[in-house]
Order: structure tokens, then sequence, then C-alpha cells
């Protein structure tokens, strides 16, 4: 049986409720001790639907850091989303804007790599095709991510002990780096990325990433031309 | 820090995020992009992802920053299988599999 786009992104995306689940009750766990409201903590998971730059803020919340530079140390962490629109951009760029306006809303990491691979294979897509694949993709990932936060808030740390769960996270990411390796160009991108982000943890603002992410998108470009 | 801040907090970042998701697709839509432009965000994903966990590879918060072998390992597992079966669902749970063993192995 051959599924439609959308509903191939439905089943692709499913999975990551695995990791979604667990990663929104964490916040919501360390939303509700820094002492947000239950009605805060589920329009921040609601308004911003991005993990990492979320847990940044409430950290520095905890630590007394003035508003501005809070909203600022946060939005550099999700500078990397900009990159993603970018690269989307010729693919969808077609599409009608609403929808446009709909797929930026959603546009998290595990959608955007989804989305990236799943359209460098399946060049025959039109654009509605791809506009299904990344909806299906996404579809699970709202409900998920905030019905987590809720439950989190809500209920408190119950997390098993032993179970490693800080590591869901990165284990994700990793897993959709792998299937992204097609050539000798990714590899080498890849590889400045993984040796810039290190050498450059020490700047603030989470800009060593930017810094380490731009370095490896030329190299990348660069291997590429040259073969 | 008040109520009001807080929420001043969450609508400026929410403003803030979903602007940097419709940078491109809403502003540059269909117009073309020059192919030195498109050659560079063809390498996006590449670029940005391993580095984003990099750091949490090599210096996890749970081990309080010390280099951890279980942890470097289920992350090797997770990356190699992604790349040799092409398969994300497969990569996951070799690399939860790969830690839970560690774990267990090294108590």
């Amino acid at each position: 049986m051959t599924r439609s786009p959308f509903g191939r992104g439905a089943v692709q995306g499913l999975p990551f409720l695995v990791i979604i689940v667990p990663f929104g009750a964490l916040f919501g766990v360390a939303a509700t001790e820094a002492g947000l409201s239950l009605t805060q903590i589920l329009a921040f998971s609601s308004i911003v639907i991005a993990g990492a730059s979320q847990f940044a803020a409430i950290q520095l919340m905890v630590d007394g850091t003035p508003a501005a530079i809070v909203v600022l140390s946060a939005l550099a962490v999700n500078l990397r989303m900009a990159m993603y629109s970018a690269a989307l951009a010729p693919h969808l760029g077609p599409a009608p804007a609403w929808q446009r306006a709909v797929i930026a809303y959603l546009l998290v990491d595990q959608v955007y790599a989804l989305a990236q691979s799943a359209y460098d294979t399946e060049t025959a897509w039109s654009v509605s095709d791809k506009v299904g694949y990344l909806i299906g993709v996404a579809l699970p990932v709202f409900p998920g991510w905030v019905g987590a936060t809720w439950a989190g808030a809500v209920l408190g740390a119950r997390v098993p002990e032993g179970l490693s769960l800080d590591f869901a996270v990165p284990l994700a990411f990793l897993a959709l780096v792998g299937p992204m390796l097609r050539t000798r160009a990714h590899v080498a991108a890849a590889f400045v990325s993984v040796a810039g982000a290190l050498l450059l943890a020490w700047m603030p603002w989470n800009l060593g990433l930017i810094l380490a992410a731009l370095l490896a998108m030329a190299v990348g470009a660069e291997v590429e031309r040259r073969t | 820090m008040s109520d009001a801040t807080v929420w001043g907090i969450i609508v400026a970042l929410g403003i803030g995020t979903y602007a940097a998701r419709f940078a491109f697709l809403g502003l540059v839509g269909d117009r073309p992009m020059p192919p030195w432009l498109l050659r560079h965000l063809r390498y996006t994903g590449v670029a940005v992802l391993p580095g984003l966990v990099a750091p949490l590879v090599v210096w996890p918060a749970a081990t309080g920053g010390e280099v951890d072998p279980a942890r470097l390992l289920a992350a090797a597992a997770a990356l190699g299988v992604g790349y040799w079966r092409k398969d994300v669902i497969q990569a996951v749970l070799a690399g939860g599999l790969t830690l839970a063993a560690m774990s267990w192995a090294l108590g």
C-alpha cells in the first residue's frame, strides 16, 4: 500500500512523541519550580514551541537575569530556525501564504530535519505533497508538547531513577543526523559543526553554535563545488 | 520576577521565535535565490544539529559535565545506525538500548 505524503509524514513523525513527551514534562516541572503559574507555563509552550530556548529562558529567570537579556539569550538559541526557514523556502516558497504562516509556527528541529531529508530524496513531490508531508510530521508535535508540559506542571517530577532520560534529546538529534550524511560534503559539514561548536562553546548567548553552523555550511558548499 | 515581566518574556520570545521561523519562508516566498546561497542552505541540517548536540554528548549535564563513556558509546550507536540503516527510529532505539545496557553493565 502506498501512503499519501501526509500519511507518511504522520507515521514518521509519531515516534518523536517518545522524545517530545519527557522533554515537555521536564519543562513543565522546571517552570513550576521557577514559580510560573499553570497558565503561564501552557502559554509558554504553545506560543514559543522551542524546548531548548524555553529551558534557557527559565534558567536565566531563576538566576534573576534582567528580562531583556533573558529574551535575547533565548532568541539566540532559536536563530537556527531562521536557517531552517531559509533551507525550506526553495521547496515551500510557492505554497499559499497562509500555509507558509502555519508551517513557520510548527517549524521545530525534528519537523525540519525529517522534511529536509524527505524533500532531498522525493524529488518528484509537488509543492502540495511537500506541505502535506510536513503537516503530517508536525501533527503530533503540538498536542504532544503542550500536553506533556501540562502533565509535568500538574503531576510534578516522577521520573524513574536510572533511566538516563536526560540523554533522550541528544540521541534523538543524533538519530536525525545519521541519515542526512549522504555525501562527503555532508560529512565534512557535520564534522566542522561538531568541532566548531565544541571549540566555540565559551562564547556567550549560544553564538558559538551559530558561528560553527555558518562555517559548516560554507565548508559543505565548498566541498560540493569541488566534487 | 513580577507576573507582568514573566508575560512580557513569554510574548516577546514567542514573537521573536516566530519571526525567525517565518523570515525566509514567508518573505522570500517563491522568489528565486542565487545558486551559491542554495548550495549553502543544502547543508543547514548537518551544520546545525551536530553542533547543537556535541556539547551535550561530550559534557553531559547529568554527570556534572564529566565525559561519560556510556553516553559517548550510545551517541556513536545512534549516529552509526542512523547512517547505516537510514532510519531514524532504528537509530533512536540503538542509542537508547546501548545506553541502557551500558548503565546496567557499569552498575
